[in-house]
């Protein structure tokens, strides 16, 4: 077949417009930092690098105001430790009962219920906490705030298993059958070859999926708007109410904050934290998955 | 020497779901020799030896029915644990397959989780001696095993096995990934373990049967078809598809 | 082997004793994650035992729980959601389709993919911020439909790219060979070959992305998706709001009874859920069927 001219301008047409797609997720990059970018460089003429990263008091409503991100970053770490606590050790468990122990049929009828678990929205679990497990701590600790940073870090922690565990479980699933088989012919237990081989060849990859949730509860929204309070504080304490980054951030745009205010502007600041976190703690991550990709 | 069967194996069935690919084996291996089990591909030489320690469990839906016995007990009555088997037979696979951790973990790892109470240094030792690798790691114990060549792995695979001090040893194949130095290497050693161990070994090399084995068992289609002396086997066969076998008429 | 017996002490049972208790802990791990499905289901519908009926669907929000509904909200997820799929399936599979096909192993490619893979991991309420800068305010689309519906494109565009990718890649290279060899074009190759084996795992993913989009509150909250609306919008340019938002807006205030309406959104929104994904499966099954008959 030969192609004739026009064929041929065709087909280097579509490939250009298919470049351009390509190249249009670069372009929403770009554009979330230049958009961030501008309007922050509008906050540090007004407020000074050295305030917003050393003042520990977040109360831009105050008068003098104070924009010190401290509080506000120690909301989100407590929120976020909370939530690790309780999806690491659980993800990591599912993990190894689906990758060493759970027969075929059991790991059919498991897999799905994890995979309804991530995606129910997080509307839905914000609910869940403001609404059950807030009630719950209460009734077992009087005192507790109605809004605290315990019941928004079980929840996210229960939201994050599905996440651990199947990434974990990918990353045991790639060590070879062999390394088990090894162990296994020197009299090995399920336990003993789970923990001694199994664990400690797919260690990168289980820290990479502990990466990489912590970035997804650095950034989760809803479920801290609804049950952690919008009261930025420095506290090591879940049982107040405390401020996480992204409920600064709702809390103003859903008030009728003025373009151009400095307060408007110190969303964009909060949002270029919250970025540069979540975005350095998913370069390493998806670098550590991709490299254990490759090994095996 | 005595003759005596260290295995003995009766009427020995194994499928896959519903495919048979073990037809009633019958086969006694003997202390302190070499017996190499041959065969075309897929008639299921590495099925036997998984039977051997039980590594066979590991396999989903194989179903085994008859009689393996090991010093004269049944290794698949209940009452046995196969973990036990496993402890006592040691096993060597295909694709040397060293776990990512330094040369003497590997060695170790046994003995760590068998609850070894003796000098673990000197039991590391003395396996990569009787394994012929030694010398080559002394200096270098704490690297890391894949830093060691294809054959050097092996050996340390065949180290590894040893350090349980097992009565048997059962190897697949174990120099169908090495270059011909390497195989030397290892047949080597294993002529050396025979002394203190019985072993019996996987191979689709007929030259190597014939220059380590003492007893060759020449399975076809799942079927044990002939088995003798080696040296016996080689020169008179009884069987016509042993005798096609050996001369490389098919397989 | 007398010496054997003198140093090992392998103490089988303890081994499987802890062996079997800890299979118990790791089997329950995953029962925390049913059960805690259950009881959150459980939960829901109990609160909204009551509130769901033909007058919440079809009504307008009100001051007054049990004259709410939540009509503007259906509406505004349908119409954003056709928004969103007809900006980002097109964009999602023509950039999968130059990443797999077109491009060549290289280190602008490399980074492309790496860019991708970031952007799937950024935060959905940086997403509302970026749409507020640049469609509510730089293009002037206002606190419309349009802008929402974009934002929420570009929030799954990276998830539509990296499943159609893996679609793309399932597909055996030897049918791209048979297309060649019969001198078709690469394009004829995508449009004939690939893409018609790719589609069922496309189709999965757009879903997927679908899905995420439906239940997504965070990035509507700066683009100014409102709770209060008394009106269907007609055109894309309209104000909107959508059913997490409206969730969100109930959920938020102390009344029971605003709980419990939430409640009833949340089941709509559930429910709506559940069809997209069983639409998703039943596609997926009639078109490997087909691919199965070529
Ligand atoms: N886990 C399994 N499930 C199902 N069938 C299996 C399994 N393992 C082996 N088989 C089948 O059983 C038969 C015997 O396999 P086996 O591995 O024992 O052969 P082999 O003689 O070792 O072959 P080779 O020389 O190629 O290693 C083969 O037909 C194989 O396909
Ligand atoms: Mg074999």
């Amino acid at each position: 077949m030969i192609k004739s001219g026009k064929d041929f301008g065709r087909e280097r047409g579509i490939q250009l417009i298919l470049a351009v797609a390509a190249s249009f997720s670069v372009l929403v990059t770009a554009f979330i930092i230049i958009s961030l970018f501008e309007e922050m460089s509008g906050f540090f003429r007004e407020v000074s690098l050295k305030e917003f990263f050393t003042e520990t008091r977040w109360s831009p409503l105050f008068n003098p105001p104070h924009y010190g991100i401290a509080p506000l970053v120690a909301g989100t770490m407590l929120v976020t430790v909370v939530a690790m606590i309780v999806s690491v050790p659980l993800g990591l468990a599912s993990a190894v009962y689906l990758s060493e122990y759970a027969p075929d049929k059991l790991r059919r009828l498991i897999k799905p219920v994890l995979e309804i678990l991530a995606g129910i929205p997080t509307i839905v679990y914000g609910y869940f906490a403001l609404t059950f497990v807030t009630p719950a701590i209460r009734a077992v600790i009087p005192g507790t705030n109605v809004f605290n940073a315990l019941s928004a870090g079980i929840v996210m922690g229960i939201m994050l298993i599905p996440m651990i565990s199947s990434l974990s479980e990918d990353a045991m699933m790639a060590v070879p059958m062999s390394l088990r088989e090894a162990a296994y012919a020197l009299g090995a237990t399920k336990l003993e070859v789970a923990f001694r081989v199994v664990i400690p060849a797919a260690m990168s990859g289980i820290v990479a999926s502990f990466i990489l949730a912590f970035s997804r509860a650095v950034g989760e929204t809803m479920i801290v708007a609804l049950a952690a309070g919008s009261t930025p504080k420095l506290t090591l304490n879940p049982l107040e109410s405390i401020q996480t980054m992204t409920g600064y951030i709702v809390q103003v745009m859903l008030g009728d904050t003025p373009f151009g205010s400095i307060e408007y502007k110190s969303v964009y600041a909060v949002a270029g934290v919250l970025f540069f976190i979540t975005l350095s703690l998913n370069l390493v991550g998806n670098r550590i998955v991709r490299r254990y990709k490759e090994v095996y | 020497m005595s003759m005596e069967s260290v295995i003995t194996i009766r009427d020995l069935r194994v499928s896959y779901k519903d495919r048979e690919v073990l037809k009633g084996i019958n086969l006694d291996i003997y202390g302190n020799k070499i017996t190499a089990i041959i065969g075309p591909s897929g008639c299921g030489k590495s099925t036997l030896l998984r039977c051997l320690n039980r590594m066979i469990d590991l396999a989903d839906g194989a179903r085994v029915s008859g009689r393996v016995l090991l010093q004269g007990e049944d290794i698949y009555s209940p009452k046995i644990d196969p973990v036990r088997v496993r402890f006592k037979v040691g096993m060597v696979f295909q694709k040397p397959n060293p776990f990512p951790k330094s040369i003497f973990e590997n060695v170790a790892f046994g003995p760590r989780i068998n609850g070894y109470k003796g000098d673990l240094s000197a039991l590391v030792e003395r396996s990569l001696r009787l394994a012929g690798l030694w010398d080559e790691v002394k200096d270098r114990l704490t690297a890391n095993a894949y830093t060691l060549s294809g054959g050097q792995q092996q050996r340390l695979c065949i180290a590894r096995a040893l350090a349980l001090e097992p009565e048997v040893l059962l190897l697949d194949e174990p120099c169908s990934a090495l270059d011909p130095v390497s195989t030397m290497r290892v047949e080597e050693t294993i002529a050396y373990l025979k002394e203190r161990l019985t072993i019996v070994m996987v191979t689709h090399n007929i030259q190597q049967a014939a220059r380590v084995a003492d007893y060759t068992a020449f399975l076809l289609n799942g079927e044990l078809v002939e088995f003798g002396e080696t040296s016996r086997m080689f020169t008179v066969p009884k069987d016509k598809r042993t005798e096609d076998f050996i001369t490389g008429r098919f397989g | 082997m007398s010496r054997r017996e003198d140093s090992f002490f392998p103490n089988l049972e303890g081994r499987k004793r802890l062996d079997l208790i800890f299979k118990l802990v790791f089997f329950s791990a995953n029962l925390v994650g049913l059960s805690v499905l259950l009881l959150l289901l459980g939960k829901i519908v109990r609160d909204s035992w009551g509130w769901l009926d033909m007058q919440f669907i079809t009504s307008f929000p009100s001051r007054f729980p049990e004259k709410a509904g939540i009509l503007p909200a259906i509406y505004g997820t349908v119409y954003l959601m056709i928004i969103t799929a007809l900006f980002a399936i097109p964009t999602g599979i023509a950039a999968a389709i130059f990443l797999e096909e077109y491009a060549k192993k290289s280190k602008f490619l490399s980074f492309i993919q790496v860019n991708v893979y970031n952007l799937a991991g950024i935060p959905s309420i940086v997403y509302g911020i970026l749409g507020l800068t640049v469609f509510v305010r730089w293009l002037n689309l206002g606190r419309s439909l349009l802008a929402g519906g974009l934002t929420m494109g570009l929030l799954v565009l990276p998830v539509v790219i990296v499943t159609a990718q893996e679609a793309i890649r399932a597909v055996p290279e030897s049918l791209r060979h048979a297309a060649y060899a019969l001198g078709a074009t690469k394009w004829q190759t995508v449009r004939y070959v690939v893409l018609p084996s790719a589609l069922p795992g496309m189709l999965t993913g757009i879903i997927l992305a679908l899905s995420r989009a439906i239940g997504e509150t965070a990035p509507l909250i700066p683009i100014g998706a409102l709770t209060f609306i008394r009106t269907i919008p007609k055109s894309p340019f309209d104000s909107f709001t959508v059913l997490p938002i409206q969730i969100y807006n109930w959920t938020s205030r102390p009344q029971a009874d605003f709980r419990a309406i939430a409640a009833a959104g949340i089941v709509v929104l559930l429910i709506v859920l559940i069809l997209m994904n069983s639409i998703a499966i039943f596609l997926r099954n009639k078109y490997q069927g087909r691919i199965k008959e070529i």
